[in-house]
């Protein structure tokens, strides 16, 4: 492993140079604004049931989908393109070191990008001046999902990136399978050919993926270990999947 | 497993590689000495690229076995990493990165001292005459300068091992000579293998040469030697003038295997310029014109004839061509 925080400084180096990332951080930023301010002008209109940060952490979805393959799709599949994974993998450092290095940069890039969010939360605090709206519980359990589910995101984005070389094609498939996994197992949730008897450990299985559910659960405080396991088993399996899917294309290559 | 000082810098016996139904590489064996600098030629597809992605550890071999610095790559590919300084096909350098930047963070991937890092980026970069763009980014550097990035890179750490997969290939004639200079200054110091489509090139800088043809090896051996071997004869040429049919006497008398094997045109001023061609080897140039001379022709110019490493190419290649396509013919009354 004492290659990983050389790959890892590296690659964190590449992305503080590179203008894409400015990119991405300002639209981010400006959605998350936009989103932010909807939702303060909902809450001066009429009184709601909930705090302002549940809302707002409740469209968690929308940068995710959008973010997450923006930031991981070059990562690996950029590597395969120029080449240049060959030259890395000539030197002595293991495929294993190059996925968690680049995987932990993106994760580092995703809580930046994320953390940069609690300026919009101080500046109400600074600027309302009502207590009310400032609710630590909903802030901190968004947040700390916010960080354990981007574990398995960005796991699934470098996995995405590791099957081909084309960073459009890895955009777009991990677009897909987080479109399947946050919304469609939802969807899947409410199907009723799901509710007969011999489905039964199926529609348990999907009931365990309910990503939505696990939201909904941290803004409420309750930090269950077997989400917490779901995520971290998530992305181990991804990022196992990753190291195998780099060096099997080596193998046939 | 300890450093063995005296075992070859490359040894591969019976490698075959083969891709989904592709014999890329077909049972090669070679050995190769340390300190030596060594060409590796074949035609296009012939299994150079092949072979050195397996030297280097990147690709798995099919069967055979292959020992860097007497480490065997398949078990210990790691060890073989360390030793082996590779610059792909191509060159890939990441684009937006600076010279001195991508020297330290390949340094630091090869496991070189951060104390000793920067005074070695210091030599390499003076070595590869890279100093003016250190700061330059590699994106918008020529391709001459990048081929040398590639260089500085593989020299960096100091490896007993230096794989080249087409160093001077897209340069201009003067940075083919700069980037020759370079390789021919690691002699001694490190062993080096590179691939090359151009002859003089190998002729000039490589020790030995290994023509590879359709991943098999159809010749290998000095430059001198494969003439001799692959192309069997030395040939004279001579510009005379007056009654030339004298000439086949003359020559069996200096060396009965001497014969004529082409005659010119008559020019102007009555010269016409002989091939001769003889298996024997030693320089007969003397003989044949005090022969001319004493026969009272008048010779204009005699020169022996140096076959290139092209001819010997061509001759080699072809040679394995027509072994390939003689096979099916002996398998056909079945």
């Amino acid at each position: 492993m004492r290659h990983f925080f050389t790959i890892l400084s590296h690659e964190v180096r590449m992305l503080l140079v590179s203008l894409s990332t400015y990119i991405a951080g300002v639209s981010f930023l400006w959605l998350m604004g936009f989103i932010f301010t909807g939702i303060l002008e909902k809450y001066s209109t009429a009184p709601q049931d909930v705090s302002p940060a549940s809302a707002f952490f409740s469209v968690y979805f929308l940068p995710v989908i959008f973010m997450v393959p923006l930031l991981t799709m070059k990562c690996l599949a950029e590597e395969r393109r120029l080449g240049t994974i060959e030259t890395l993998l000539t030197t002595p450092v293991t495929t294993t070191e190059v996925v968690l290095g680049k995987y932990a940069a993106a994760y580092l890039l995703y809580l930046t990008f994320w953390g940069s969010t609690a300026a919009l939360f101080y500046i109400l605090k600074r600027f309302a001046g009502d207590s009310r709206l400032i609710d630590p519980g909903p802030i901190v359990g968004g947040y700390l999902f916010i960080a354990v589910s981007g574990l398995f995101f960005i796991a699934i984005g470098v996995f995405a990136s590791s099957l081909s070389r084309n960073q459009a094609v890895a955009g777009i498939l991990c677009t897909t399978i987080l479109i399947g996994l946050i919304i469609g197992t939802r969807y899947l949730g409410q199907a009723a050919w799901l509710d007969r008897e011999s489905l039964a450990p199926l529609k348990d299985a999907v009931g365990y993926a309910q990503i939505s559910q696990h939201f909904e659960d941290f803004t409420r405080g309750v930090v269950d270990t077997r989400e917490l396991l779901f995520y971290v088993s998530g992305t181990f399996i991804a990022l196992i999947f990753s190291i195998l899917s780099v060096e099997a294309k080596l193998l046939h290559s | 497993m300890p450093e063995t000082p005296d075992a070859p810098a490359i040894e591969v016996s019976h490698l075959v590689k083969a891709y989904a139904g592709v014999t890329a590489v077909n049972d090669i064996s070679f050995t190769v000495p340390r300190g030596q600098i060594i060409g590796f030629l074949g035609p296009n597809g012939a299994g150079k690229s092949t072979t050195m992605r397996i030297l280097t550890g990147y690709l798995p071999a099919t069967s055979g076995h292959v020992t860097i610095c007497g480490f065997p790559v398949a078990s210990d590919p790691d060890a073989v990493k360390r030793r082996v300084g590779y610059m792909p096909e191509n060159n890939p350098l990441p684009e937006e990165m600076r010279v001195s930047e991508y020297l330290y963070f390949r340094g630091r991937l090869k496991e070189v001292p951060r104390s000793k890092l920067g005074s070695r980026i210091d030599e390499v970069l003076e070595l590869c005459d890279l100093k003016r763009v250190r700061h330059k980014i590699i994106g918008k550097l020529s391709k001459g300068f990048r081929q040398r990035v590639g260089i500085a890179e593989a020299v960096l750490a100091e490896p007993p091992l230096i794989i080249m997969d087409e160093p001077t290939i897209g340069l201009d004639p003067h940075q083919i000579l700069i980037v020759r200079d370079l390789i021919s200054s690691l002699r001694g110091r490190m062993t080096v293998l590179i691939s090359s489509h151009i002859l003089p090139e190998i002729e000039m800088t490589c020790d030995r040469v290994l023509i590879i043809n359709q991943g098999r090896i159809v010749a290998q051996g000095t430059p001198s030697d494969l003439r001799r071997e692959v192309l069997g004869q030395s040939a004279y040429e001579v510009e005379a003038a007056g009654d030339l049919a004298s000439v086949p006497f003359l020559l069996g008398a200096i060396d009965p295997g001497l014969s004529v094997a082409g005659e010119g045109p008559t020019d102007a001023s009555g010269f016409r310029k002989i091939t001769l061609k003889t298996l024997n080897d030693e320089d007969a140039g003397e003989a044949i014109l005090r022969a001319f001379l004493s026969e009272g022709l008048r010779v204009r110019a005699l020169s022996r004839a140096h076959p290139s490493l092209e001819d010997v190419f061509l001759a080699a290649t072809r040679r394995s061509w027509d072994a390939v396509a003689e096979e099916p013919k002996r398998g056909a009354p079945r």
